[in-house]
């Protein structure tokens, strides 16, 4: 509630509220990202180290993600995860705007139930899914293997819906006058539509490629073996073996975090208008 | 928006007529559509559909892998919910994670975002470091916070011990804390893995937050201004009741999350998962043990077509206790 009295006032020089919020933001902002920074920090420590609980290693050291690296399969969990989730992304983009498209610019018998069909697969949640999964796995070989593993997030319903949204946006005329010059149904889809989505789907791309990539309960169920862990899995279960190595499981967190914490950074804008898009409009 | 068929009927005559085409303009879009949907669909039916319905099969029937060797059981498994002290721990402690999540999720959502609302200057730093936790693998940051949280080296008993120094030397002793079990405690692993559950996910709510906010026309607080209502006054009468949407919508998106609370309760305490002595047990958590340690896979699916009915309800209850108060 600080920092109130600046609604509805004309700009003017920050007063008691303003600076209190941004007191508050800073120590805020500090607790927030401690973890992280402790995590990094920790794992350039020497194990000798690691129980001295100072902030700043003394000597850094490379080895401990030299150990995760050259002798753990971490440089193949990161491939495997992505690989994952590009295949996920991909099928994302392109089937998300496909079936948004079809919902929203093609007429047909029977539109409406089929969204509604659609929308309510989101009221099940994961849980209930992955057993019949699992069973379903075993039965045609799909266990270890990257479909096995990218299959439940090829068409998710909220990227339909996201995509559904964007293309209701979009002017019908625009779509009746490329009718009229002889485009064909999919190049009204692919020329005109999707270009004219592209925010759309650099958010939903985005923050698909990263919800995948920390996808933890269904890698663990259907990667049995170590060779087709993705990087979450891989690293939990590696920390479970290293038991109290702190410095090789902050290393290996912090091959896990920095990398997405890095993309985060770099594409914050896509990835934040994607959640209020889910949340605001949905 | 409806489609409009006049639209349609128009352009008919120009496209259709020269051409000769034998299947009516609307024929023709129809078959495209489906031709779109065909992939897709199958998609949902196969692997959304069919398995949800699965789930509800199996609970039913005691599990073989041969289909045809399942035998009936009716409600057998829903019957034992009933007196399994497991599930009743889990199904306890997951409402409990839900009724320390949710409002302090809520509180601190809002806080954050009317703050953030109320700075101009490195804002989007600041929702990007708030927002951060949310995209990094919950897997990962459990383990560090395993780590804070252990009891001999961590980092928070550390600080309490500097503390406890501290206020020694100042010549008050009294305010000193002594260490803490956190995670080894039954009675505080659960709020410390909540805590952790908080953090991860508060920036989404401020991120949502912040977007309603941004979504408030100025002139609503320009006239409660007029009409000489104070800061606490426009808060009370402008922001809550335009901010209520949002406020569903955040409270049900933390609810369901946090009702199928997995990653974090499964690595901050790899040993013992759920433990000590089941303290953190989740509902998902117990379900995962069921099915794919003990290969209970009958009972598992029953507890799952729990989880699935307590989401419902929950969506449906707060749908309607929340937006009666947004009738304004």
């Amino acid at each position: 509630m600080v920092g109130l009295d600046t609604y509805g006032e004309p700009r003017r020089r920050p007063d008691a509220g303003t600076v209190i919020a941004y007191v508050l933001l800073t120590v805020g902002s500090v607790a927030m990202f401690f973890p992280f920074v402790w995590m990094v920090l920790s794992a350039f420590k020497p194990i000798r180290e690691i129980f001295q609980l100072t902030v700043l290693p003394h000597t850094w050291t490379w080895a401990n993600f030299q150990q995760v690296l050259f002798h753990t399969q971490f440089p193949r969990w990161f491939l495997n995860s992505l690989i994952v989730a590009g295949i996920s992304t991909v099928s994302v983009l392109f089937f998300c705007s496909l079936v948004g498209y079809t919902l929203t610019r093609l007429r047909f018998p029977g539109r409406g139930v089929l969204f509604v069909i659609i929308l309510s697969t989101l009221m099940v949640p994961t849980e209930m899914l992955v057993i019949p999964w699992y069973v379903m796995s075993t039965q045609y070989h799909w266990v270890n293997t990257y479909w096995g593993l990218a299959f439940p997030g090829l068409i998710p319903a909220f990227g339909v819906f996201l995509m559904r949204q964007f293309f209701q946006t979009l002017p019908r005329d625009l779509f009746d006058a490329g009718r009229v010059d002889g485009v064909s149904e999919f190049g009204l889809f692919w020329r005109i539509g999707l270009p004219l989505v592209r925010p759309g789907l650099a958010a939903l791309g985005i923050f698909n490629f990263v919800g995948n990539w920390n996808a933890f309960l269904w890698p663990l169920i259907i990667a049995k073996s170590p060779a087709m862990r993705t990087v979450p899995v891989g690293m939990a279960l590696f920390s479970g073996e290293a038991s109290t190595q702190w410095n090789l499981i902050m290393a290996a967190s912090a091959l896990a975090i920095v990398p997405v914490l890095l993309v985060f950074f770099v594409f914050q804008r896509q990835i934040i208008e994607g959640v209020v898009l889910t949340g605001v409009k949905g | 928006m409806r489609p409009n068929p006049t639209d349609m009927d128009s352009t008919e005559p120009r496209n259709a007529a020269p051409r000769r085409r034998r299947l009516s303009l609307a024929t023709r879009e129809a078959l495209w559509a489906y031709a779109f949907l065909l992939l897709p669909l199958a998609f949902y039916a196969f692997l959304r559909i069919y398995p949800a319905v699965q789930s509800f099969n199996l609970s039913l029937h005691k599990w073989h892998v041969d289909p045809a060797q399942r035998t009936f059981l009716g409600m057998t498994y829903y019957r034992q919910m009933l007196t399994d002290a497991k599930l009743h721990q889990a199904l306890t402690n997951t409402l409990l994670y839900a009724a320390i999540v949710v409002p302090a999720q809520l509180v601190l959502g809002l806080g954050i975002a009317l703050m953030l609302n109320a700075v101009r200057r490195l804002r989007p730093l600041f929702r990007a470091i708030y927002f951060s936790p949310y995209v990094t693998p919950a897997a990962a940051v459990a383990w560090v916070w395993g780590w804070m949280y252990s009891v001999n080296f961590g980092v928070f008993n550390s600080a309490l011990l500097a503390w406890s120094g501290f206020v020694t030397r100042l010549g008050l002793p009294w305010l000193s804390i002594p260490a803490q079990p956190f995670l080894n405690d039954p009675r505080q692993a659960l709020p410390a893995v909540a805590a952790v559950v908080v953090w991860q996910q508060l920036g989404f709510q401020v991120v949502i937050f912040l977007a309603g906010l941004q979504g408030i026309p100025r002139m609503f607080y320009d006239a409660a201004a007029i009409d000489g209502a104070g800061a606490l006054q426009r808060f009370r009468y402008v922001t809550l009741p335009l901010l209520n949407p949002v406020m569903v919508f955040s409270v049900i998106i933390s609810t369901i999350a946090t009702l199928q609370l997995f990653d974090q309760v499964v690595n901050i305490n790899f040993t013992d998962q759920g433990g000590p002595l089941g303290s953190t047990l989740s509902i998902a958590v117990y379900m995962y043990q069921l099915a794919f340690s003990r290969f209970q896979i009958g009972y598992a699916s029953a507890v799952t077509v729990l989880l699935f009915v307590l989401i419902l309800l929950v969506t449906l209850v707060q749908l309607r206790l929340l937006q009666r108060r947004v009738e304004y």
